[in-house]
């Protein structure tokens, strides 16, 4: 990846500068600067805690409006299965389908089936692959991104394989293609997503070439329109789902390892916790340990930044809605499925690395020691850095300097101070 | 210019929630310092076995770790039991780590045995009654 993409947006001015975000982001990728937020590209990992944080609403995820539907001729939505656990008594997904097609999609083609087909690839693959072992989940964009700049010794854990959600954008572009007769570029993708890091991971894709993605919209836009449509659709129902408990339980933590049919496995959720377990697993400290399912957010995909129920309450209904379902519909003997291994490589970005080399980087730690005997240690974030330690890297990095630090700056001025009152005695 | 960068870690004995400190702390900086992923392994695997050993079998100690651009090196020294027979003590599988401990998932008698292997240079010298140090070096390939 050349360049560095984001999906969080800053309002300027909300923006208040004060230190909710810089003290909550898990890579340290922000700064106050100038007063206003600012976000440090590329140690972004796109987990959208700075989104929740936010007490003035100043941080936005970027997301494309329902009207990218209008650019194409023929459009095919890709509900994720998280979107099903945000309604009320839903028993049934073919409700929020019908209503997908009646508010203006000419077919669904739901992300939770795709998933079944990825759940028997990862087993197939984990059964073949035990030097891999544990292999690590790469369904959410922003733990794969995570362990790109900072685990450079897991990479080779990551399950090669399409995230679902793009392996159901190639397979309903090819349905889509067939049924209709139409240009590739005529017909629209559009993902409904719960989370904004599905936008840098159509923007940015890692491990494929292009995503077949052509919108993401937010979730919880597209859940306050789809509930009119909804009341309507529960007389006719179509019937459009394809996918089982397997598909669905997706939606939500545990979903995906419960699907590989083994107990060997951990499922870890919340970035922190993900952090703690991939600094763990980098240790080696998890031995005959099959697969790790990660998911940035608590709950998984229904904590997502951009749904509308409380995760834990999305993770009952899908567990209701899943009940009486067959344990899979989706099957890649009868379906017709792209090929989904990944296709290119996943290269370490050491994004961190303060100097060009070893000797450079010497120099500025032991600068960075230094400059960490005179901050008093507080990390009260004043300087617009999380911490004492990350001002004393930004200033060797040359982005920031001592006196930012407003105990510098305050014995500074005492003796400036001193100096003077000394001179006008002189006098 | 600071050719070398060196710290200073004390381990104490018996605790768990602190064991791994110094080597997440070591691996942190050498990420920073862009050493090379392998290296990095190396010395973290290679640490954390010696830090949990001390945890484990000592009474307290403090590693140092000294970083130059051509090498890490690593210095464990406790104060302890020492140990009796060290050729015995290197040998993988053979542990004097008590039930509990093996209760927790320690004590699997590779401590020693995986220091030397993910090490470049590995030395240990023990004094029964005293304390044991352990002297470990990764080297860092020219870049």
């Amino acid at each position: 990846m050349s360049e560095f993409f984001t999906s969080v947006l800053l309002k300027k001015e909300l923006c208040k500068g004060c230190i909710n975000c810089i003290k909550r982001c898990p890579t340290q990728a922000i700064r106050v600067r100038d007063g206003k937020a600012f976000i440090i590209k590329e140690f972004c990992i796109d987990c959208g805690e700075c989104i929740r944080i936010c007490p003035h609403h100043a941080k936005v995820a970027t997301y494309d409006s329902p009207d990218i539907m209008k650019k194409f001729e023929y459009n095919v939505a890709l509900p994720a299965p998280s979107l099903y656990g945000q309604f009320n008594n839903l028993d049934d997904v073919n409700i929020v389908l019908t209503a997908l097609k009646k508010m203006g999609f000419d077919d669904v083609y739901e992300v939770s089936s795709a998933a079944e087909l990825v759940s028997e690839m990862t087993r197939k693959y984990v059964a073949e692959n035990e030097d891999k072992w544990p292999v690590i989940s790469t369904a959410c964009p922003t733990v794969v991104r995570l362990i790109q700049i900072r685990f450079p010794n897991l990479i080779d854990h990551l399950l090669p394989i399409y995230a679902p959600v793009d392996l159901a954008a190639i397979n309903a572009r090819n349905k889509a293609m067939k049924e209709t007769n139409l240009p590739s570029e005529k017909i629209g993708i559009i993902f409904i997503s719960p989370c904004p890091a599905k936008v840098t991971a159509v923007k940015s894709p890692i491990g494929i070439k292009k995503s077949e993605i052509d919108g993401v919209l937010a979730m919880k836009e597209i859940y306050p329109m789809l509930l009119p449509y909804m009341k309507e659709s529960v007389n006719k129902v179509e019937d459009l789902g394809k996918s089982g408990r397997i598909g669905i339980g997706w939606g939500s933590t545990g979903g995906e390892a419960g699907a590989l049919l083994t107990d060997n496995y951990l499922a870890a959720d919340g970035i922190e916790n993900v952090i703690r377990v991939l600094e763990d697993l980098e240790d080696q400290k998890f031995e005959r340990l099959e697969f790790v399912e990660l998911n940035a957010c608590a709950g998984g995909c229904v904590g997502g930044v951009l749904t509308v129920e409380n995760p834990y309450l999305a993770k009952v209904k899908l567990k209701r809605l899943r009940k009486y379902l067959p344990v899979a519909c989706s099957h890649l003997d009868t379906e017709e499925s792209a090929d989904a291994f990944w296709t290119e490589d996943v290269p370490y970005e050491p994004v961190f690395k303060l100097g060009k080399n070893m000797r450079e980087s010497i120099n500025k730690m032991a600068k960075v020691e230094e400059l960490m005997h005179k901050f008093p240690g507080l990390d009260c974030g004043s300087c617009g850095a999380p911490t004492c330690k990350a001002l004393a890297e930004d200033i060797v990095r040359g982005v920031a300097k001592e006196e930012d630090c407003i105990h510098i700056l305050r014995d500074y001025i005492h003796k400036l101070s001193d100096e003077l009152s000394r001179f006008d005695k002189k006098k | 210019m600071n050719e070398k960068i060196v710290l200073r870690y004390e381990v104490d004995p018996n605790d768990f929630t602190r064991a791994g400190e110094a080597s997440s702390n070591v691996k942190r900086r050498l990420k920073l310092l862009g050493v090379d992923p392998d290296i990095v392994r190396k010395v973290a695997i290679s640490l954390y076995e010696g830090e949990i050993n001390m945890v484990i079998h000592s009474y307290g100690g403090i590693i140092e770790v000294i970083i130059s651009p051509e090498e890490i090196e690593m210095i464990l020294t406790d104060k302890g039991p020492g140990i009796e027979d060290i050729e015995l003590a290197m040998q993988a599988g053979y542990s004097t780590a008590p039930d509990n401990i093996r209760n927790l998932g320690f004590g699997a008698g590779m401590g020693l045995p995986n220091m030397k292997k993910y090490s470049d240079e590995f030395n240990i010298e023990s004094t029964v009654g005293v304390g044991t140090t352990v002297k470990m070096k990764v080297f860092i390939p020219k870049e």
